[in-house]
């Protein structure tokens, strides 16, 4: 009999996941179905770029059907559950399916509502956050008769998606009121509950030497309680304040609802339990997990879902063979940074190597950890790779999986290789 | 590294002052752990998130962040802050002689 696979989440991980296992098995060895709610794919790293104008909602979204090979069948309906004893998941249409293998990739979502007056007075209207389309349309819209002012960029607490997002977006903000001829009348304060401008050293001291350059002001260990849009500031737990006329704000992340009503899936935020290594959750041996909705250590980033695709699959494909799973992802990450004028970074971490300066892959390659042209077209680039070579399964050529170590500068060096 | 003697028994603690190893650790040393702290008066609240903490690091291998703290330990996030004012979960991990919550990436 044909194993049933079911995957939960069109987004980035469910479709490569999709496409892949799809290769991999022929139509007789496997039935597939991916479960999702809409029909809109969005190309998520394009909204850091619609505040500003350089792209439109419209141009970042597609048919989530559209990219699944043929074979797949693509269940459009909210999940009610998944019931771990029975191997059932049941949908809010009213259908049930029974999964020999479960694959979770319902990402990560928004939860505004939970950060005190986020949501009350002045939300889309002084307070935007661009981490969805709407949001990042009306921040277009607000910045675009923004004449002069004290903007904050707040994260509200870890983990997010893309973690650099926003710091590039306080680079590109530089950029557009200085092409504006505004910014001497535009402050930028960038409020982080973290301890610096980043999480790991060496990459934290360049990127807040970078903020500083552009005369982004830096404030640390800020744990947001309360965003007083009437007030025009953001409180934290401790008391201390920052005022704003505009103010844009990453809000709280969580796992799908559905993870919260599916007793022994997920954690306290709704994220599965997941091993690091293997992407097997810890709720039951026949449920994997790929992406945001995985509790690993790692970035929330999609080209972490990538590197992260080719251990999945290889492990359901063990699974499903009863042999024992391979441990193969280690944490791989790869993030271009926009930078503003036309310039980008690059960093390239895993879970034991923090971002290191040097080239990538290899040392005939991209900066690593330092401005340059060539890494602002590698992220615009990034886009076509993303919808024609990243959801289709396959590989970019030079690119694997695992964290390439040569090229790099080891941290001792890091101010030799600037 | 340091070594430091609480509750008359030699502990190592890391450069910020978290416990190097979390089975150096026992209840008797929390009140003058806590006192290092800024916390002379520990209150039954207090206890239950350093056994919360405790607990969770145990179970789960990391201590909670302070937003799983509100959420799971019965404690608001802002009644956390008027126990531990110079940060929750930092300050309950030290005082529960566990390592320094891995909160973000």
């Amino acid at each position: 009999m044909a194993h049933r696979i079911v995957i939960l989440g069109a987004g980035t991980g469910g479709t490569l996941t999709a496409n892949r296992l799809r290769r991999r098995y022929a139509a007789e060895e496997a039935q597939i179905t991916v479960v999702d709610q809409d029909d809109r794919h969005v190309y998520q790293p394009g909204l850091l770029f619609v505040p500003f104008g350089l792209t439109h909602p419209e141009d970042i979204v597609r048919p989530r059907g559209r990219q699944l090979h043929a074979g797949i069948d693509y269940h459009r309906s909210a999940v009610g559950s998944v019931d771990i004893a029975a191997n059932q998941v049941t949908l809010e249409d009213g259908e049930t399916l029974d999964y020999d293998v479960l694959v979770v990739a319902t990402g990560a979502v928004l939860a505004p509502e939970e950060t005190e007056g986020l949501t009350g007075p002045g939300w889309m209207d002084r307070v935007f956050t661009f981490y969805s389309p709407e949001g990042a349309a009306a921040l277009e819209a607000a910045f675009a008769g923004f004449d002069g002012g004290r903007i904050v960029v707040n994260i509200v607490d870890m983990p997010i998606k893309c973690p650099v997002a926003p710091l590039e977006f306080c680079f590109l903000a530089d950029w557009y009121f200085t092409e504006r001829g505004i910014r001497d009348r535009v402050q930028l304060t960038y409020v982080t509950p973290l301890d610096g401008a980043f999480t790991k050293p060496v990459s934290s001291a360049k990127l807040a030497g970078m903020l500083a350059e552009k005369g982004v002001e830096l404030v640390t260990e800020f744990n947001t309680g309360e965003v007083d849009g009437a007030g025009g500031r953001l409180v934290a737990y401790d008391g201390r304040e920052v005022p704003f006329d505009l103010a844009v704000v990453v809000p709280l992340h969580e796992g799908a609802a559905y993870v919260g009503r599916s007793p022994g899936l997920g954690d306290e935020l709704n994220f599965v339990p997941t091993d690091d290594h293997t992407l097997q959750s810890k709720a039951a041996p026949n449920i994997f997990v790929i992406g945001d909705a995985a509790n690993v250590p790692a970035s929330k980033a999609g080209s972490v879902t990538h590197f992260e695709g080719e251990t999945l699959v290889e492990n359901v494909r063990r699974f499903l063979a009863g042999e024992p799973l391979e441990p193969g992802f280690d944490g791989h990450a790869n993030c271009f940074i926009e930078t503003g004028f036309h310039k980008a970074l690059l960093i390239d971490f895993n879970y034991e190597t923090e971002p290191l300066g040097g080239h990538y892959p290899g040392p005939v390659g991209l900066p690593l950890l330092k401005e340059s042209r060539l890494n602002h077209l590698g992220k615009l680039m990034f886009q076509w790779f993303y919808w024609h070579s990243l959801l289709p399964g396959r590989d970019i050529p030079g690119i694997g999986a695992g964290m390439p170590g040569a090229g790099k500068t080891p941290a001792a060096n890091q101010g030799a290789d600037q | 590294m340091t070594v430091a003697t609480i509750a008359k028994t030699d502990v190592e603690l890391n450069d910020e002052g978290f416990f190097v190893d979390p089975a150096q650790w026992t209840e008797a040393m929390v009140p003058e752990l806590a006192r290092h702290e800024g916390i002379d008066e520990l209150t039954d609240a207090h206890w239950t998130v350093i056994r919360f903490m405790r607990t969770e690091y145990l179970t789960k291998g990391s201590g909670p962040t302070v937003r799983v703290l509100g959420k799971a330990s019965g404690v608001s996030i802002k009644e956390l802050y008027q126990l531990f004012p110079k940060g929750p979960a930092k300050v309950a991990a030290k005082i529960a002689g566990i390592p320094k919550p891995r909160g973000c990436i």
